[in-house]
Formats: structure tokens, C-alpha cells, sequence
């Protein structure tokens, strides 16, 4: 398979999208928790009743659409290969501990791969909506109507006083975690983010890295996601979330504008010393490809490189995981053989741009 | 003052909750702070495990010289799932087990959510049919009032044919 062709069907085609703020905010994702009544929560029940549920949602959405969500595709985890299910991980489409989860749990994926929901993971269901850039409102919205649109079909298990019931106690009430990825390399670099996020956090709100371990984000790439869900509205969670992102953004733009105007020859040598290293090395680490896929991104968005698309930095973050590394390899690899296939499929991506 | 919770110790503690905007005032020892679960962690990434152990404490039982009965433990009729096994987990099994372990869930849910317990969001649009008409009405009741005290009669007589016409189709199909 050429670079060009493993590309087109590993990115998904939302993402090629550009959605508002784009430079900053890569993509805005709505998750909904929601349960059948009449089963028991997947970690108690029966095998048998999980069957029924992963057999019902086949029969009544596999190959249909919802809008402008066309031919749901129905994916049995069982039938993956531990390569496969780590690049719907390593993609977002389905969460690690489904990608653990055997017999009778599956995955609803729409064409355009910008909804999919996860079937006996911690809940019966996990209806994920994502958007380019910065959308949340939209994907609220949206993702509504996927959920009426499921209900037409399914009991919900829900309480007048606690709302939507799930599996956990830290889901109940609108089982909704809205979520942003903000791309904040000049906020990083400037120590800000870490200053920011104790306030961020008061005003019920989690920042954490994505690609990266624990709260580091690698790549400079955070997430920042609801903590509550019960006692505010979606609407208000997700207008707190909004000020809060709106916020960053700004603060971002303006640290940008600052790091150019102060330090500009120091910024120039650290992007294209990075996009040096992206074009020529012969082995690399997911940790210094991020890093220096976040300056040459950076680089862009500031006009000092040009010539290469804006989408080099989402579609290298996903591409270079291990995961997707094996998949184009078509074997399993080494860490070390890793490192040499992600720098060679780097160079050859930077290459396609000119 | 004494302890709002428990009406027995002194009222050490003294919080302000804004709970959907409304603010409340809360006075209580520090016992029962800990155990209604009106001290939060702010910090991030606490453990379910340590937040719910130590909140099982049967609430009520400190009183002295009361005997106490043995009771059978606690357990969910539909997934079986025990009081014991859910303190340690941290997960419900089922949607019963909301009811059936109601009397616990208040100072859980203040903890995890900020002081929150009760959801003030989506309705499910075909089961909580019911539930959407009671808001709508309680809404216009609302109208109601306002429309009375400002004296606006003939605008109050529509809203009241609104309520009753909503109240029409309220249980109407249940039978
Ligand atoms: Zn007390
Ligand atoms: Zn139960």
C-alpha cells in the first residue's frame, strides 16, 4: 500500500475538514452515557442479556443512516485483530477498555467515521459525536438528535430526580462528557498552562494531555472536558466549556503574537530545526516527533513555514501512533522498529508536499 | 447553632453551595460534613474507592444506647448487587440500584458533582413525555403567578386554559 492510500483510510474524513478556530482548536467532541432499562449495567449483567442488546442495535441500525451519517457500519470487537482494535483507540473511535471487552461488544461507526457508538463498554451505550475545530454547539445539537432518534428504539434508563442512570456515579445525570482538543504551544512553552489550569479546574472543568501520559501532553495537545453531569443543564456545561476554550484561545493567540514579536529569530531556528529533524531522521520517538510536529503546526499557523497543509500535525499525531505504525507494516514491530518505520513515513509524508 | 444535619453537635463548618444558580447555606459539624459529603476534593484525580469508603458509615447509628438491630445487608432485587460489593467497586449494576440505594447516594453525588444531586438537564423524548408536560406545566404555573400579581387577567385566563388543556394529556392514554 502506498503512504498516499494507508492516509486516505486511516485519517477520518471529518478531519479533513476545517472547522472555526482551526488553528487552535483541532476538534470538539460530545460523549453520551445511556443505558437500556430493562438490562442490568454491562460489568453485572448476563452474558445472555448483553447479547441481545449487541444483537438488537445490529439489526435495527447496521447500514442505516441518520442524517448526514450514512451507513452505520457494525463492528464486533471479537472480530478484530489486537492491531485493528488499537487503531479505532489510537483514532478515538472507540475507548481502551472497549478495545478489552470480547464476546457481545461492539461499535456503530458512521461513513464519515464523525459519530460512533460504543455497545456494552462501562454503559449499553456511548454515542460519540465528533466536529472539526470549534463546534461545540453544534455538536450538542446534533448529537441530541442522535439521541432521540436512537430512543425512538430504545427504553433509556432514566429517573425524574437523577436523570440518565449509568454505570458509574460519576456519569449520572446528563451522562454527557463534552470535550475539547486545543493545540496551545505558545501557552505551553510560557509555563501559562500550568498556571491556568487550578482555575480551570474550579470551575468544574479537567485539563489533561492527550497524546501524552498522566496531565503531560505531548505534541502540546489538551483536552478539556466537563467534570460534572449532574444539577446543570447540557446547555450550561457546555456553555462554561465554550467561555473556558474561548478563553484559551485567546490567550494563546496572544502569547503567539507575543513569542513573535520578542523572540522571532529564537522561534524561527526552534521550528525549522524541528522541521529538520521531521525530514531527515532516520529514527524517531513518538514523544520528539510530537514535540517537533507541534513546532512545525506552530510554524504554519504563523506563516513562517509554508507550503505544507495545516493538517500535517493531526493527521502525523494519529499516523505515528504504534498502533497504526503495525497496521502499515502489516506485522508487529519492535519499539525500535518503530522508531526507524515512524521516521521514514514522516519524511515521506513532508515529502508528498512538495 | 446547632448541626443542621444531625441536630446533636455544634455547627463547626459553614458552607455556601450555588446549586443551579441558587445559593445555599449550609451549617453543619464536622462529622457529618465529611459524611453528607459537603466537603469536595478539589483536587483531580481522586479515587472513587477512597471517596466512597468511609461514606458507608450507616448514617444515623452514633447515637448511644440504641440497640441495633442486625439487619440483613442491603441488596439490589434485580442484579443482586450488595451494599458491600457496590462500596467497593464504586459502580451501580443496575438501574434499580439507584432505589435501592437511594438513602446513600445524596453525599456521593455532592462529592462527585460539585454539590449537585439532583439532574437538571435532557428529558428523554418518548418515556418522559409525562415528565416534559409536568415542566411545561410548572413553567406556565409560574406565568401564572406573575400575570395575577401584575393584575393581567384576561392574559392569566389564557395561560390557565394552556394548563388545563397540558393537564388533559397528562395520564389521558394511561388509562
Ligand atoms: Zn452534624
Ligand atoms: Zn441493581
Amino acid at each position: 500500500m502506498t503512504l498516499q492510500q494507508f492516509m486516505n483510510e486511516a485519517i477520518s474524513p471529518w478531519m479533513r475538514e476545517d472547522g472555526p478556530d482551526s488553528d487552535i482548536v483541532l476538534s470538539s467532541r460530545i460523549r453520551l452515557a445511556r443505558n437500556f432499562a430493562k438490562y442490568s449495567f454491562p460489568i453485572l449483567a448476563d452474558e445472555d442479556d448483553l447479547d441481545h442488546i449487541s444483537t438488537f442495535i445490529r439489526k435495527e441500525y447496521e447500514n442505516q443512516s441518520f442524517q448526514s451519517y450514512k451507513s452505520f457500519s457494525f463492528i464486533p470487537i471479537q472480530d478484530l485483530t489486537p492491531v485493528e482494535r488499537r487503531v479505532l483507540v489510537e483514532k478515538h473511535l472507540i475507548s481502551p477498555h472497549l478495545a478489552e471487552q470480547g464476546h457481545s461488544s461492539a461499535v456503530l461507526i458512521s461513513e464519515n467515521e464523525q459519530v460512533s457508538i460504543m455497545v456494552n463498554e462501562e454503559d449499553h451505550l456511548r454515542l460519540q459525536l465528533y466536529f472539526p475545530g470549534f463546534q461545540l454547539t453544534e455538536a450538542l445539537g446534533k448529537v441530541f438528535e442522535l439521541d432521540d432518534w436512537l430512543e425512538e428504539k430504545v427504553n433509556y434508563a432514566f429517573d425524574e430526580k437523577r436523570g440518565y442512570l449509568t454505570g458509574c456515579p460519576t456519569n449520572v445525570g446528563t451522562g454527557m462528557r463534552a470535550s475539547v482538543m486545543m493545540h496551545l504551544p505558545a501557552l505551553a512553552w510560557t509555563q501559562q498552562v500550568n498556571r491556568m489550569i487550578p482555575a480551570i479546574n474550579q470551575l468544574g472543568l479537567v485539563v489533561r494531555g492527550i497524546y501524552g501520559e498522566g496531565s503531560e501532553a505531548t505534541g502540546n495537545i489538551f483536552q478539556i472536558s466537563n467534570q460534572i453531569t449532574l444539577g446543570k443543564s447540557e446547555e450550561d456545561i457546555v456553555e462554561d466549556l465554550q467561555s473556558v476554550a474561548r478563553q484559551l484561545v485567546e490567550h494563546e493567540r496572544r502569547a503567539r503574537s507575543r513569542i513573535m514579536e520578542q523572540s522571532s529569530k529564537r522561534l524561527e531556528d526552534r521550528i525549522y530545526r524541528s522541521y529538520g529533524i521531521l525530514s531527515y531522521s532516520r529514527i524517531i520517538e513518538s514523544k520528539e516527533a510530537a514535540t517537533c510536529l507541534s513546532d512545525v503546526r506552530l510554524g504554519i499557523d504563523l506563516g513562517i513555514i509554508e507550503n505544507v497543509s495545516r493538517s500535517i500535525l493531526n493527521e502525523l499525531m494519529v499516523l505515528t501512533q504504534p498502533g497504526f505504525l503495525q497496521q502499515y507494516a502489516q506485522k508487529s514491530l519492535t519499539p525500535n522498529e518503530r522508531d526507524v518505520l515512524r521516521a521514514s513515513l514522516i519524511r515521506e509524508r513532508i515529502q508528498l508536499e512538495n | 447553632m446547632e448541626c443542621q444535619e444531625c441536630h446533636k453537635r455544634p455547627a463547626t463548618l459553614h458552607f455556601t453551595q450555588v446549586i443551579n444558580g441558587d445559593k445555599t447555606e449550609v451549617y453543619v459539624c464536622e462529622v457529618c460534613a465529611k459524611e453528607k459529603g459537603y466537603m469536595t476534593y478539589p483536587e483531580e484525580g481522586y479515587s472513587l474507592h477512597h471517596l466512597l469508603s468511609g461514606l458507608f458509615s450507616p448514617p444515623f447509628e452514633t447515637q448511644q444506647n440504641t440497640p441495633r438491630k442486625q439487619t440483613k445487608e442491603l441488596q439490589c432485587p434485580k442484579c443482586e448487587m450488595t451494599l458491600s460489593k457496590f462500596k467497593q467497586v464504586g459502580k451501580f449494576g443496575c438501574s434499580q440500584c439507584y432505589q435501592t440505594f437511594e438513602e446513600y447516594l445524596d453525599p456521593i453525588f455532592r462529592r462527585v458533582h460539585s454539590g449537585n444531586t439532583a439532574h437538571h438537564g435532557k428529558i428523554p423524548a418518548r418515556k418522559g413525555g409525562d415528565l416534559r408536560i409536568k415542566k411545561e406545566v410548572d413553567a406556565y404555573r409560574e406565568e401564572l403567578q406573575r400575570l395575577i400579581k401584575n393584575e393581567a387577567f384576561e392574559e392569566a385566563a389564557t395561560i390557565r386554559d394552556k394548563i388545563k388543556e397540558l393537564e388533559k394529556k397528562l395520564g389521558g392514554d394511561e388509562g
